[in-house]
């Protein structure tokens, strides 16, 4: 593969992050671009984590929780459903390409799924390439105005 | 009667019940509108009522939960009432609301260009008559006729509600609803690539200084002092001037309109530097009634969309991977 991206992932405690650790210790290959966030439920994720984590450079951003009818808290996962479904749907307008979020279920018994979810993901993100940058560096600033003075 | 003689009289009538009324009166010239808070029966004659009111009187209503207040709207402003309701902001007992049919407001913004287009200066703008759908405003020694439909703002070309949806009095004869709003600005907006767009929204966003007006003016905006832009801990926003700082400021404020936004276009109006924010809650709201059926202020009892959820949700994918 070409050269690696910068990819962040939040991923539910209970299932999640379950499924990754069984896919690591069941040693199943997978792309290493993925940065995961452990966070405590999906229903925790603020859909502003994901625009923020795009606007300040991340090429892709996955999410991923308990499937739902099988939340820890009962209904976390179907806040965070529609919630997910606005933000990726809002994206278009401000000029972000949505394929670079995605959200997806994967259960802590599914290791193979996991893998399953993180190669295609990280395959999408590479065929779209590195995402345009829209935070400007400040340091390009002060290197800017450094060479002005 | 007019339908201004008819409010006057109307809220005359019913304040001696209420702490005041938020209305409009005469700003700082003849094209400004101003709301002012009415107490006395004298206040009540300065009210104005006509396609100068532009701003939108439920803003101030948070501010006054718990006393009872009366306030003046129009159709859209009427819907900001219903969404602060549905979320329990205000209580139904505490508001009585005033209401007459609404034809439109002038967006001020248009009317300057199109003074600049005879080289006038809005400034000097003496006088203004409203007759029918013509507005004559006097400036410099002559007089200028505008039609109100070319003047009007972008929101009340689309605008389906020209009645107050929620009202204690209503004064005159309903207007007919319109044809429900087909979002073809955005559809115009969403035909260029996203690049374009993400060009278009930089150099907007360029311009704006961060006065923090359109979140200000915004009647769903109700965390004032604890906005999360402001916040240090967490830090959401930074005070760096930069283009994707405000950028991102515009986005908390989008998402957190998300399914809420009553499209009254007043953090546009307010923007000093004229940044179209309004189509970014317009994407959303678009999506959001296709998603859940739902539009935001139309319904006392409905339940934001995002405050609840379906165990199957039918218009939901849930990605088969």
């Amino acid at each position: 593969m070409s050269q690696e991206l910068r990819i962040v992932g939040f991923l539910c405690n209970w299932c999640s992050y379950g499924g990754a650790d069984t896919a690591g210790v069941g040693r199943f290959t997978q792309p290493t671009d993925l940065r995961v966030i452990r966070v405590p439920c999906s229903g925790r994720i603020d859909p502003l984590f994901i625009l923020k984590t795009l606007v300040n450079g991340a090429d892709g951003v996955l999410v991923s929780g308990c499937h739902p009818r099988d939340c820890h808290y009962a209904e976390g996962n179907f806040y965070a459903r529609r919630r997910l479904e606005v933000v990726h749907r809002f994206m278009p307008i401000l000029g972000i390409d949505p394929r670079r979020f995605s959200y997806t279920w994967v259960s802590a018994s599914e290791g193979q799924r996991w893998q399953h979810v993180v190669t295609t993901f990280t395959n999408e993100i590479h065929a779209l390439g590195p995402a345009p940058k829209i935070a400007g560096n400040p340091m390009e600033k002060l290197g800017a105005l450094a060479q002005a003075v | 009667m007019s339908h201004l003689e008819q409010l006057k009289a109307a809220i005359k009538e019913r304040l001696p019940e209420l702490e005041m009324v938020i209305g409009w009166g005469q700003g700082f010239d003849a094209l400004h509108a101003t709301p002012i808070f009415m107490k006395t029966p004298e206040d009540v004659d300065k009210l104005l009522w006509g396609p100068l009111n532009v701003h939108n009187t439920a803003t101030y209503l948070t501010a006054y939960k718990g006393k009872k207040v009366g306030v003046v709207v129009k159709g859209c402003d009427s819907r900001s009432i219903i969404e602060l309701l549905q979320e329990k902001l205000l209580n139904r007992d505490d508001v009585v609301v005033f209401a007459a049919p609404c034809s439109g407001v002038a967006d001020l913004t248009r009317i300057k260009k199109s003074l600049e287009a005879k080289g006038l200066d809005m400034g000097r703008v003496k006088a203004v008559a409203v007759a029918g759908d013509t507005l004559t405003l006097s400036v410099a020694g002559q007089d200028v006729a505008l039609s109100l439909k070319a003047v009007a703002a972008d929101k009340c070309g689309r605008c389906q509600y020209h009645n107050a949806l929620v009202s204690d009095v209503f004064v005159g004869e309903p207007l007919q609803e319109s044809a429900a709003d087909n979002y073809d600005d955005l559809a115009e907006f969403e035909k260029q690539s996203m690049d374009d767009r993400m060009a278009y929204w930089k150099k907007e966003m360029e311009r704006c200084i961060r006065c923090y007006a359109c979140r200000n003016a915004c009647p769903m905006c109700v965390c004032r002092d604890h906005c999360i832009a402001q916040s240090r801990e967490p830090g959401w926003v930074s005070q760096r001037d930069d283009v994707s700082e405000k950028f991102f400021f515009q986005m908390i404020h989008a998402m957190h309109l998300a399914g809420r936004c009553t499209e009254c276009g007043e953090c546009q109006r307010v923007c000093p530097v004229d940044i179209p924010l309004l189509l970014l809650k317009r994407k959303l709201n678009k999506e959001i009634k296709e998603l859940f059926d739902y539009q935001a202020g139309t319904k006392i009892d409905a339940k934001p969309p995002l405050l609840a959820f379906k165990v199957e949700e039918e218009n939901i994918n849930e990605r088969g991977w």
